[in-house]
């Protein structure tokens, strides 16, 4: 999709539960609205494969967790003009980072002992290979807003997005700068 | 020369995952494989964690069931303080597990299938979506988003919140239900219901419209498995673990919290998913497969329950092969619109007792067992939450056994049964591949939910610059 003179808005979906991505589903009817505003270009809701290049705004959900999705930060960086990281995941690795506590060996080896058979190694070119540490976006690409919340609330991604849409800067009251 | 064919990712399913189809040197498919591509290991990180904490902790695996999660956890935590919840608590929880089953199965429907179940599984994929559908069908898309949100916001008048609230607890459930909120439930009721009537209609043009490929999603005899209720009616809080097969014969019953005694599990290197598998019959052909979810707890249950789903799962039965159950899991989606309308009657049911207003609901105690295992119907299947803890309630191994896992089999044999069907001398399209997309779709897999993994990591370090590239990279 793709018409002239539209901002073209993406949402991606990293190391994160989806919960972010609901409550974005949570704008409801809102939802309607922009559409109405905006070109939906990539999304966990849609069938693009690739991230398309010149996107305006994507916002981005989860911890930087493993190859593909620090692959896929890199490129959504390259592609887009402003990035935003939704939620406490993508803002401070959160509950993916909790596995930051031990090390990714002692992680996977918890497994060992649950199940039956034997334990094969993972094959790399078929799964993606962890990260040693979960890490909060900002870590691994240059972000040029944050929205946090376990999730955010959907009141305030309308009110980041509207913002956005507007090409106004950001302004979020204390009330909503809370974490979880 | 053999030929590898990759969809990568796959679009419109919750959670990240791969296809990879194999061909032979004819083009033939010889074999298809879904692949899980992401992991947390809220196993391992859970550890040392209190009971207290875990319903929060376990909801973040997943945003579209938290419900179920946090419901599953804190039953595990009622097994370990040795209690019975209070009557209204247990109510209160049934009615937040249907509110939170109507708004995933309305995203599963409307959000992510529709798409393809209503445009066509060819359509233009920039066009293949909910945004796709506001502009084609609108009162669809708008239905759609609008049964989602009597869901969620059932969940939030009870729980507080829509996604995470921290409510259900071990013992029972931190707020009861005051008579304002239970007005306010029971007035979103009859437009919920209104809602999915007109959505059978869209049934008959579904399968008007995808008559040559029902019988070739995923339609295979297998075990199906899900909790029935006492009358062995649809059950989706309580009761016994039953296994069922293609004939509608009861395999097996069991009390949930020995699922482990039926269910095993195994695992492969080239996903993160877990591989479950009935044990009883893991040396026969299908290696043990069951499925779960909508498809199995209709096919499991004798009857609904309530007066409109009872009728709609007569229709439903029609559908079934020659003296068997509904062994097609295209009729997943079916199945799902007559769970949403039996959820909304029976939350109906719940809510007349005047005894759902009782202001307690909640059970304090000690730790007094070290194990306890708490359960559920979650939208995608039966959910477990399996605790051991110390004696002040500290994990010491946990183990979850989740919905979407249990139809990893049948995923499998489901993507290889379509890709088979469609890819002949090792012609492919866009359409084809989304087809095959869809054999996925159909289970509605919840993909962050269910992974876990095997095997050593091999140590690796990378080294970013500021803006992120990969300056140097070292690993054994
Ligand atoms: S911030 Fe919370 S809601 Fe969002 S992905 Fe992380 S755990 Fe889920």
């Amino acid at each position: 999709m793709g018409r002239k003179g539209r901002i073209r808005f993406a949402t991606v979906w990293l190391g994160g539960c989806s919960g972010c991505h609901m409550s974005f589903l949570d704008l409801d009817e809102r939802l309607v609205e922009l559409a109405g505003l905006a070109d939906m270009v990539y999304g966990p809701f849609m069938d693009a494969k690739e991230f398309p290049r010149k996107v305006d705004v994507t916002l981005v959900e989860g911890a930087v967790t493993n190859r593909a999705n620090l692959a896929m930060a890199l490129m959504l960086r390259e592609r887009s003009r402003i990035v935003v990281s939704l939620g406490d995941c993508a803002v401070t690795g959160n509950v993916t980072s909790l596995r930051n506590q031990f090390p990714v060996a002692d992680v996977l080896a918890t497994f060992l002992s649950c199940g039956e058979g034997s334990v094969p190694a993972m094959d790399y070119d078929a799964v993606p290979e962890l990260l040693p540490r979960a890490l909060p976006l900002h870590q691994v690409i240059a972000v040029d807003g944050f929205l946090p919340g376990c999730p955010p609330e959907p009141e305030r991604i309308w009110t980041a997005i509207g913002c956005l849409l507007r090409g106004e800067p950001v302004e979020l009251g204390p009330e909503q700068l809370t974490f979880g | 020369m053999t030929k590898t064919i990759t969809i990568d990712p796959v679009t419109r399913v919750e959670g990240h995952a791969t296809i990879t189809i194999r061909l032979d040197d004819a083009g033939s498919v010889a074999d298809a494989r879904l692949h899980v591509t992401e992991f947390r290991g809220f196993e391992a990180f859970c550890a040392g964690r209190s009971i207290w904490e875990m319903p929060g902790i376990t909801a973040r695996i997943c945003g579209i069931c938290p419900i179920s999660h946090s419901i599953a956890s804190a039953r595990a935590g009622d097994a370990i303080l040795g209690v019975d919840i209070p009557p209204a608590a247990a109510q209160l929880r049934r009615i937040a597990n249907l509110a939170s089953l109507i708004q995933s199965h309305a995203l599963s429907f409307f959000h992510l299938c529709a798409a393809d179940l209503l445009l066509g599984m060819d359509h233009d994929p920039a066009r293949r979506s909910l945004w796709g559908l506001l502009e084609s069908r609108p009162d669809v898309a708008r239905n759609g988003i609008r049964l989602r949100q009597i869901g969620q916001q059932i969940v939030s008048l009870l729980a507080g919140e829509r996604v995470h609230p921290s409510w259900a607890v071990p013992g029972g459930v931190r707020e009861p239900l005051d008579a304002e909120r239970r007005r306010k439930v029971a007035e979103l009721l009859p437009e919920g219901v209104a809602i999915i009537r007109s959505s059978f209609e869209l049934i008959d043009e579904i399968y008007g419209r995808h008559g040559a490929e029902v019988g070739t999603y995923g339609d295979f005899p297998s075990l199906f498995a899900g909790l029935a209720g006492e009358d062995g009616g649809l059950e989706h809080y309580d009761g016994m673990l039953r296994f069922t097969d293609s004939s509608g014969a009861v395999v097996e019953e069991i009390p949930p919290d020995h699922y482990d005694l039926a269910i095993g599990e195994r695992s492969e290197p080239w996903s993160y998913m877990k591989f479950p598998f009935y044990r009883n019959h893991a040396g026969r052909e299908g290696g043990g497969m069951f499925r779960v979810g909508p498809l199995a707890r209709l096919n499991l249950c004798e009857r609904a329950g309530t007066p409109e789903a009872d009728r709609e799962l007569q229709t439903f039965r029609q559908l079934r092969g020659a003296g068997g159950v509904v062994t097609g899991s295209f009729h997943y989606h079916h199945a799902r619109l007559i769970e949403i309308l039996h959820a909304l009657e029976r939350i109906g049911e719940i809510l007349d007792d005047p005894a759902i207003l009782d202001r307690h609901i909640r059970s304090e105690a000690g730790i007094n067992r070290l194990h306890g295992v708490g359960f559920c119907e979650a939208p995608r299947g039966t959910l477990f939450h399996d605790y051991e803890v110390d004696d002040d309630g500290l994990i010491r191994r946990l183990n979850l056994l989740i919905a979407t896992g249990q139809n990893n089999l049948a995923m499998n044999r489901t993507i290889l049964q379509v890709a088979k069907l469609y890819i002949k001398g090792g012609k492919v399209n866009e359409g084809i591949l989304n087809r095959i997309e869809h054999g996925i779709r159909a289970y509605d897999p919840c993909l962050s939910c269910a992974t876990h993994v095997y095997g050593r990591m091999p140590f690796q370090m990378l080294l970013l610059a500021p803006n992120g590239t990969v300056v140097d990279e070292i690993a054994s």
